[in-house]
């Protein structure tokens, strides 16, 4: 099963490539294609992680896409923020490396909390544990209390993510 | 108006290589290196503006892959040595 | 019409990746320059990117959401790799950093293993 979602994905890609189908591609660009896909459906399918029926529910979709645009607002504040901190003369930070707390066990729902906190306000991450905790690098330390710095930094994104894929 | 784009990505790939040759240790070496590739995938898209040949989105992507991969390897390199100058 | 939409865009990520490089020269220490530097960046990029999307033809346009993908996705990884190897291998942070747990945990457990 998840090796016939990665051929298909790794198709749908291809062909993404290759859109443009003129005398050049034709049908052997195609025929590749289809070939391509196959072997790397055979020889990847085992690096996929956790495909199970929960993605065919389509309220993890909506909730998904709710995510994407809570997402793109932080980013934005985000990114507002270190342009002011960059263009203040005196650079107003106060950096430091904290330690927060995770629930989520999920592999993909981890990469994605891990990568969304990279990408908004003044934090990235700089190590995840296998027990659940997280190392953060923050631009503006308001609290070094473990609890008190989950409920900032991780909280909004963790809501979220726990109705996706838990 | 393509051409202010194209110099204000010229400004920002020399401040990247300004940190580059000046950069204390190795890693700000690496951190610029990486942020260099995204710029270059921004030069591509202009490129395509300029031109209208959708040939350099190809090449945007394959830089973007090869910029990561290039950004992976310099951490493990620098994880396992340490080195410095 | 699709063509101002796209110019707004384009230039607006043109501006976020000047500030991005700014803060990579104007920030004293490894962190915050890739702090600045990966989220104004990626941002900035992806913005020239959506433009394109919006005003080139489609395949261009599946081209254009295909890097946009790749970018976000990759950069922040390859900026959680360089932060920790950086951290690994001890360089020091700036004078003006309030706490560093990361680094407290790690020699406290090679203490304990020694």
């Amino acid at each position: 099963m998840r090796r016939l979602i990665l051929g298909c994905m790794a198709f749908i890609m291809w062909l993404m490539l290759t859109w443009p189908f003129n005398s050049s591609v034709g049908y052997q660009g195609i025929f590749i294609g289809i070939i391509a896909s196959c072997f790397v459906a055979i020889f990847f399918g085992d690096y996929i992680p956790g495909i199970s029926e929960k993605f065919l529910e389509p309220q993890r979709w909506l909730w998904a896409i709710y995510y994407i645009f809570v997402f793109l607002w932080y980013c934005f504040l985000g990114n507002l923020d270190v342009a002011y901190r960059v263009l203040h003369p005196d650079m107003p930070i106060k950096p430091g490396i904290v330690k927060v707390r995770t629930k989520l066990n999920n592999l993909i729902g981890l990469t994605i909390l891990a990568n969304s906190i990279t990408l908004t306000p003044g934090t990235t991450t700089i190590e995840a544990t296998d027990d659940g905790y997280l190392y953060v690098h923050w631009i503006n330390v308001k609290t070094q209390d473990e609890q008190e710095a989950t409920e900032i930094i991780v909280k909004k994104f963790e809501e979220i993510l726990e109705r996706i894929f838990e | 108006m393509i051409i202010f784009g194209f110099i204000i990505l010229i400004i920002c790939s020399a401040l990247c290589l300004y940190r580059i040759g000046r950069g204390p240790t190795a890693s700000d070496r690496s951190v610029a290196i990486d942020i260099l590739g995204i710029i270059v995938v921004a030069f591509c898209v202009l490129l395509y503006f300029k031109t209208g040949d959708g040939f350099y989105l190809i090449v945007a992507i394959a830089w973007a892959l090869l910029s990561f991969i290039g950004a992976l390897a310099l951490a493990k390199f620098l994880e396992d040595k340490g080195f410095d100058e | 019409m699709k063509e101002t939409i796209s110019h707004i865009f384009l230039f607006i990520g043109l501006l976020f990746d000047l500030l991005g490089c700014i803060g990579l020269v104007r920030f004293p220490d490894v962190y915050l320059r890739l702090m600045a530097a990966t989220k104004s960046v990626t941002l900035g990029t992806g913005l020239i990117l959506l433009s394109v999307v919006i005003a080139g033809s489609a395949p261009v346009a599946a081209k254009a959401v295909l890097v946009l993908l790749f970018i976000s996705v990759t950069s922040p990884t390859a900026a959680h790799a360089l932060a920790r190897a950086s951290s690994v291998s001890d360089i020091k942070m700036w004078e003006g950093t309030v706490c560093d747990k990361f680094t407290e945990d790690r020699k406290r457990k090679t203490n304990e293993k020694t």
